[in-house]
Formats: structure tokens, C-alpha cells, sequence
């Protein structure tokens, strides 16, 4: 993956990551991912699962302890300062001069980043359109409220036009409203500019990313497109019957062609990998059990989800 | 250039603060009234309480709580996650030490220039000698604001102002600018003339008091010296601190 090649189409190559604090908690352990070129990827984990540690990684926060990692083709060990001029990030604490305005913080980052100040000035102004702060752009931030300094510092992230675009949960302490703007204007990314994005809902890895990788406790336990990771981690497809005068009989018929039905609270759950709905009714109305209601839901990823990184935050208090 | 940006951010985050500013020049000019109207009710208050001595000292008074103000904007920052945005930024540490170094000498020249406005004010007579005070009470505020750096390196926001508080008491203790070091002698006086403030302040006595570069030679090595280490100390601090 280290050829030309490979470095064409990679944003990010990361080898054998790892990071250790103290002597016993491993943070990040070996991982290994590659990153496309224009690609929104989402890296998902609950608390303590090593996001932020790998995220300072790749910005040169953070030296790892064993491994490597290019961003652009640049090495984060041996060229920290050619990468740090190809990416931005967005710290997970909102990171803003507290007695600055939100102009002159955006514009104080654009400078620092080599811009020249009247290109910085059109570009800080568009920004705060974008993230809706526009009208107040010549406030003291230290008034704003958490939601805007998150989207401030999001804005901050953007004035360097950076290739690859880290965002360490962009959206925490966000309304619904400006996730789903944010959730937009980081679409609008795709394609363009590599965005690597750390989040704790699945949602939303789910509805932005191109590809996401699950991790948990410093480890890579899935990886791909939600479609696929749908598919490879195939949960159970759920269905919930109310019904009157269930017999015992009607429920042992269920059992014969799907092994895994129970009876809690008058409710029927049955659960299989493939479900065919003719097959239940048929069972059900054979036995003279009359339908009051009926629900049926397909696999979640959700459930995946919390089934993978179980034991993660429990481990962590340990 | 990019320095100066985050020189000219740094600046106003510390006087947009609340009071710094009026609180780093006010309080030199009170102390400067309070010693003189002691001394001119005293007909016995000794020589250093006059207004031609006490100013230098008052200045350098002035310049340990640039220690204080610097040390705890510096502890402040490095605990705040805007540190980590600027540390991914592509800066060198020089930009971060001069963006550091830059507005506080700026508050030291003013702090320095409001003293002898005062002095004048109060009866001190005008010379050229004020002027070139000014070759020894900036490397003087580059120590003071180099120690500032140091001990908000190593020291938390919350510690930071009670070692920057000692480093007054020393400073001015042992720069001579409470009584005549001369005059206690012993050990007190050899530590003091180990220590850049007490040449510092020989040295701008002497260019008050009328005196020519030229006699002030050694003490200007001294101090540059001391200038010197202490920058290449306070980097080393903030870079270990701050380092990946
Ligand atoms: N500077 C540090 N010193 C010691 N331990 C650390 C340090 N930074 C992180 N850790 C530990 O490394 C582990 C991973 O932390 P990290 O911040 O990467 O998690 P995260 O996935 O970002 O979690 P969250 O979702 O809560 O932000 C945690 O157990 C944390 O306590
Ligand atoms: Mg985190």
C-alpha cells in the first residue's frame, strides 16, 4: 500500500499504530487503516475506545509508540511540519481565543496558516455564513453558547482549505438543527477534501461516512461501509406479534421452523437471520390466533454496534 | 509574520482581560506617590527612597509582575485545547516565543515610560539619561518576561501565580530595591550580584544619576547574559512541555 500508487489514492496510510500510556493501558493498539482521497471516514468507539489518541497522532500531537503513519504521503515522524500544513483539525474540546471575536478568530487562523489577509477576511466571512454565526461574527466568544463555539471551531478547522480535515465529534452539544446543517456542509466535502470524523452515534457515521471503522479499546473491530458491515456482521431480523388466544401449540409451531421465539409481556418476539412473513402468519393463523398488530424490523447496526464494543467503558472504570 | 499574528492575538486576549493592563501600569505609579510622599515625611528615610533611586527599583518592581501576568497567561493557554489547535498549525516554536515575548515588552515600555511620567510629575528632572535607561530595563523586562515563560511552562494555572509571587520578592529583594545592598553585605549582597537585577539596577542608577554607557559595561554583559540563558531556557520549557 506504500507505492506510488497507493500514495496517489491515500489520504491516510496508518501502519502498526500504537500508542501506550504508563505501562498498562494501550490506547491505540496496532491499528492499520488506509484512508481514500476525498473520502469522509468515520471512526466510531465508545468512550475511552482511543479516537482522540489516534486523531493527535496523525496531527503530530501525539508521538506514537510504535508505528507509522503518512498523511498525503507526508510521514507524521519524520515531516510533522509538511503534514501540519496539509490538514486542520478540530480539537474534541471547542478550541477558540476566548476574548477574540469569531472574525478575528477565524482570521488569526487563516494567517497562521500563510493566507494572505484579504483572501482570509472573504473566506472568514463565508464561513460564519456557512456556519450560521454570520451575524454574530463581531461578538467577544467568551458570550457565545456551547453549540456555537463548537461551530466556530469548526469554522477554524476550514479557513486553511485543508486536503484532510480531522473532526474530532463535530457534533456533540449540537441542536438538531445545526447537526443536520453541519451533517450537510460536511457532505458537501465529499469527493473534495478527505474528512476523518470521530463520532459516538452510529447515525451518524451511518448517514455521512463513506466508510467507518469501529473501534474498541485501542483496537480495529470493523471496517467498511455500513452496507457491508450490515451485511458481514448480519444481525437477527426482528419481528413482534400481539395477538389474541396465542396458544401454546401456535408457539411450538413457530418454534419448529424458527428455533428462537419468546413470550414476554403477551408479545411474541421471534428472531432469525431470514425472516419470511407469509411463513409466521400462516403458522399463526392455522392455529386460529387472531393478529392484533404486528412489527417487523431489519437487522440494526445499531445492535451490532453495542454488540462489538461490549465490555469497552466497563473495562475502562477497571 | 505569522508570529506577529499570534503576537497581535496574545495582546488582545491580555488586554481585553479585565484590568490587566490598567492593573500592570496603575500600581507602579501608586507605589511610585506612596514611597514618595513616606520619604518626604521622613526626613531620615534613607537615599534610596528618593525619587531619582526609587524609580529604577519601582520599574523593576513593575517587571516582576510581568513575571507574574505572563507566567499565568502561558499556564492558562497550555491547559486550554486552543493550545492544541495552534500546536497543530504549522508554527515553530520561535513564532510561539515571540508571540509570547512581543506584547509584554510592549506593557513593559509602557509600564517603564508611565513610571517616569510620574517621577517627572513628582519633582525628577528631565535628561537624556532617562531615555538610555531604556538600553537596560528592556533586556531587564526580557529576563522578567523570559521567567514568566518558564514558570508557565512548568507550572499549572493554579500555581503559577503563587511561584511568580516569590519571584518578586526575590527579584526585588535581592535587585536592591528595598535598601542598599552595600549596606547588609555578606552573603545577601554576593547572592544578589549572582543574579541579574541587582546589576540591572546599578546600572540604571547610574544612567539616571547621569552616569555614561561607557561605566556601565559590565553589569550590560551581565544582564544580556542572563537575557540570553533565560530566553534559551524559557524555550526549552515550553518545547518540553509542549512537545509530542
Ligand atoms: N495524556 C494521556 N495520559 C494518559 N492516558 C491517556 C491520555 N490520553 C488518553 N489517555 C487514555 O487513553 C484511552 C483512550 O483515550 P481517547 O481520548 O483516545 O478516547 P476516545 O475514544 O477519544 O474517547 P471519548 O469518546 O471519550 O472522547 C483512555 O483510556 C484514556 O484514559
Ligand atoms: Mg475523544
Amino acid at each position: 500500500m506504500k507505492g506510488e500508487n497507493g500514495n496517489l489514492v491515500s489520504a491516510v496510510e496508518i501502519n502498526n499504530l500504537s500508542r501506550r500510556f504508563g505501562k498498562h493501558l494501550l490506547a491505540v493498539d496496532n491499528l492499520n487503516l488506509s484512508i481514500k482521497r476525498g473520502e469522509i471516514f468515520a471512526l466510531l468507539g465508545p468512550n475511552g475506545a482511543g479516537k482522540t489518541t489516534t486523531i493527535k497522532m496523525l496531527c503530530c500531537l501525539l508521538r506514537p509508540s510504535s508505528g507509522n503513519a503518512t498523511v498525503m504521503g507526508k510521514d507524521i515522524l519524520q515531516a510533522p511540519q509538511a503534514v501540519k500544513q496539509v490538514i486542520n483539525v478540530s480539537p474534541q474540546e471547542t478550541a477558540v481565543a476566548r476574548n477574540l471575536t469569531a472574525l478575528e478568530n477565524l482570521i488569526l487562523m487563516g494567517k497562521i496558516y500563510g493566507i494572505n489577509s484579504g483572501k482570509t477576511r472573504a473566506r472568514a466571512e463565508e464561513l460564519l455564513e456557512m456556519v450560521g454565526l454570520g451575524k454574530r461574527s463581531g461578538e467577544a466568544v467568551k458570550r457565545f453558547s456551547g453549540g456555537m463555539l463548537r461551530r466556530l471551531s469548526i469554522a477554524m478547522a476550514l479557513i486553511s482549505d485543508p486536503c484532510v480535515l480531522f473532526l474530532d465529534e463535530p457534533t456533540a452539544g449540537l441542536d438538531a438543527r445545526s447537526r443536520k446543517s453541519l451533517w450537510e456542509l460536511i457532505e458537501s466535502f465529499r469527493g473534495k477534501k478527505t474528512v476523518v470524523l470521530t463520532t459516538h452515534y452510529l447515525e451518524e457515521a451511518d448517514a455521512l461516512a463513506d466508510r467507518l471503522a469501529i473501534i474498541n479499546k485501542g483496537r480495529l473491530v470493523a471496517l467498511g461501509t455500513s452496507e457491508e458491515l450490515k451485511q458481514k456482521l448480519a444481525g437477527m431480523e426482528t419481528m413482534t406479534i400481539k395477538a389474541e388466544d396465542l396458544t401454546q401449540k401456535a408457539v411450538e409451531r413457530l418454534e419448529e421452523n424458527y428455533p428462537r421465539v419468546t413470550l414476554t409481556d403477551g408479545k411474541l418476539i421471534i428472531e432469525a437471520e431470514k425472516l419470511d412473513f407469509d411463513t409466521v402468519v400462516d403458522c399463526l393463523r392455522a392455529e386460529g390466533v387472531r393478529i392484533k398488530w404486528l412489527s417487523m424490523k431489519e437487522p440494526s447496526l445499531d445492535e451490532i454496534y453495542l454488540k462489538i464494543t461490549e465490555g469497552g467503558q466497563m473495562d475502562e472504570s477497571a | 509574520m505569522k508570529a506577529l499574528s499570534l503576537a497581535g492575538r496574545n495582546l488582545k486576549e491580555v488586554y481585553r482581560e479585565i484590568a490587566v493592563i490598567p492593573l500592570s501600569v496603575g500600581q507602579p505609579v501608586v507605589f511610585l506617590l506612596l514611597f514618595n510622599y513616606f520619604s518626604k515625611s521622613d526626613p531620615a528615610a534613607p537615599d534610596i527612597f528618593r525619587i531619582d533611586m526609587l524609580v529604577p527599583g519601582i520599574i523593576l518592581l513593575s517587571l516582576g509582575f510581568i513575571t507574574l501576568f505572563s507566567a499565568l497567561f502561558l499556564a492558562r493557554d497550555r491547559q486550554s485545547a486552543f493550545l492544541t489547535r495552534l500546536l497543530a498549525a504549522p508554527l515553530t516554536p520561535s513564532d510561539f516565543i515571540l508571540a509570547y515575548i512581543i506584547p509584554y515588552i510592549l506593557i513593559a515600555i509602557l509600564q517603564t515610560v508611565a513610571c517616569f511620567i510620574m517621577a517627572l510629575v513628582l519633582g525628577m528632572s528631565f535628561h537624556a539619561g532617562i531615555l538610555l535607561s531604556f538600553i537596560v530595563f528592556i533586556p531587564l523586562a526580557i529576563i522578567c518576561i523570559a521567567l514568566g515563560m518558564i514558570l508557565g511552562s512548568l507550572f499549572s494555572e493554579n500555581v503559577a501565580p503563587g511561584i511568580g509571587s516569590i519571584a518578586i520578592m526575590v527579584m526585588t529583594l535581592l535587585g536592591g530595591v528595598w535598601m542598599d545592598l552595600s549596606w547588609v553585605g555578606g552573603w545577601f549582597e554576593r547572592i544578589a550580584y549572582i543574579l541579574p537585577f541587582a546589576h540591572g539596577l546599578d546600572a540604571a542608577r547610574v544612567l539616571i544619576g547621569g552616569g555614561a554607557v561607557s561605566s556601565i559595561g559590565s553589569e550590560l554583559i551581565w544582564i544580556l547574559g542572563y537575557m540570553i540563558v533565560f530566553i534559551s531556557l524559557g524555550i526549552l520549557s515550553f518545547r518540553w512541555k509542549t512537545k509530542p
